[in-house]
């Protein structure tokens, strides 16, 4: 599957500094700037026909060889027309990591975003149900970061213990 | 002709009669979780056929169940439900730790999931294997039976002596006490700190 269309067009619109791009396998890898990132994803969608959100999900580069930045939210679109998919990668840092949600341009954002809030605590501006999703809502840490300890902080045994008797 | 006193009498223990009833018509809740629950099903089934051992009577309600099974890793937001079906069956009865995750954490040693339900629950029977094989669940089935028959009364006042906290104490190295954090709120809930002593 050939990029050049969508690459051509997406300097054509915002400037060949704007984007950092990478191919890995055929793989078309967009890296943007935060700010950026919602324009070029509406972009995309309307002007390119991205039409589906295939995933959306992040990685914490903590401890991360040659890694600049903190978080990755990393966005998998495909087109469905033609089956070209492109990967977009925005970097964001601590603190207070947050991206404008996309929900208003692809509907199924909505429990990703919620996913990578609650994995790693980004914050998507503008969403509209931004709880957690899988962790209880009583649960305080962001348990994907690369800081939190694999075995949690005692969280998991934080529950009464019932006896035989009383019970 | 008379009939003997040995002919028309049975002396027995109304415990005795109690525990032979009781052993004899468990009725498990099975509270599957994971592939531990496709052993479970496999047990159940005509091939290893938990029929035979008066055990069969699978029912999906905990009110009316006398045998909880657990079957399968349990996660931390699950342990309040396990708690609360645990509460919900009448008594007397009884819990099955079925297999590694269960009973232990399994290779589940993480954030999210329980480190072995005897931490929160009394346990009866602990079944090894990951998964077990139906064999082995029809023998800690027969082993409920044994101790019930041996250690039952009819108004189970073995269970009103059991006060205690019966599961293991936390790992010495688990988490740093400064490193530590309690979860505010509850889960039906948290009202303890983490370590356990």
């Amino acid at each position: 599957m050939s990029h050049e269309a969508t690459l051509g067009k997406l300097t054509d619109r915002f400037g060949p500094e704007a984007i950092c791009t990478a191919e890995f396998r055929d793989n078309l890898r967009v890296t943007v700037e935060d700010d950026l990132s919602f324009l070029i994803l509406q972009f995309l969608k309307e002007s390119c026909g991205f039409d589906m959100l295939a995933d959306l999900t992040a990685v914490d580069y903590l401890h991360y060889p040659e890694a600049k930045d903190r978080y990755g939210v990393v966005y998998c679109l495909t087109n469905t027309a033609t089956g070209e998919r492109i990967v977009v990668k925005t970097m964001l840092n601590d603190p207070d990591p947050a991206l404008p949600t996309c929900v208003p341009l692809w509907r199924g954002a909505d429990w990703m975003e919620r996913e990578v809030y609650d994995m790693y605590g980004i914050e998507f501006t503008g969403h509209p149900d931004l709880r957690r999703i899988l962790m209880p809502d009583e649960y305080t840490s962001f348990p994907l970061r690369k800081d939190y300890p694999l075995r949690g902080r005692g969280e998991r045994h934080n529950f009464p213990f019932i006896t035989r008797a009383e019970s | 002709m008379a009939m003997t006193p040995n002919d028309s009498f049975l002396v027995s223990k109304l415990d005795w009669v109690a525990n032979y009833c009781r052993a004899n018509s468990l009725w498990p809740m099975p509270f599957a979780t994971a592939c531990c629950g496709i052993e479970l099903m496999a047990t159940a089934s005509s091939r290893f056929d938990l029929a035979r051992f008066g055990a069969e009577v699978m029912r999906f309600s905990p009110r009316q169940c006398d045998l909880m099974i657990v079957a399968g890793r349990v996660v931390m937001k699950m342990v309040p439900v396990m708690q609360r079906i645990w509460l919900q069956m009448p008594e007397p009865k009884w819990c099955i730790s079925m297999g590694a995750c269960a009973s232990s954490g399994g290779v589940f040693d993480t954030y999210a999931v329980v480190q072995g339900i005897d931490r929160f629950l009394p346990v009866d029977v602990y079944v090894p294997g990951c998964p077990p094989r139906p064999e082995q669940l029809i023998q800690s089935i027969i082993d409920m039976q044994d101790k019930i028959k041996r250690t039952g009364t009819l108004l189970g006042s073995e269970f009103a002596s059991r006060t205690t906290d019966e599961g293991p104490r936390a790992l010495a190295l688990e988490v740093l006490p400064q490193d530590a954090i309690v979860a505010p709120g509850d889960y039906r809930t948290a009202t303890k700190t983490w370590e356990r002593n």
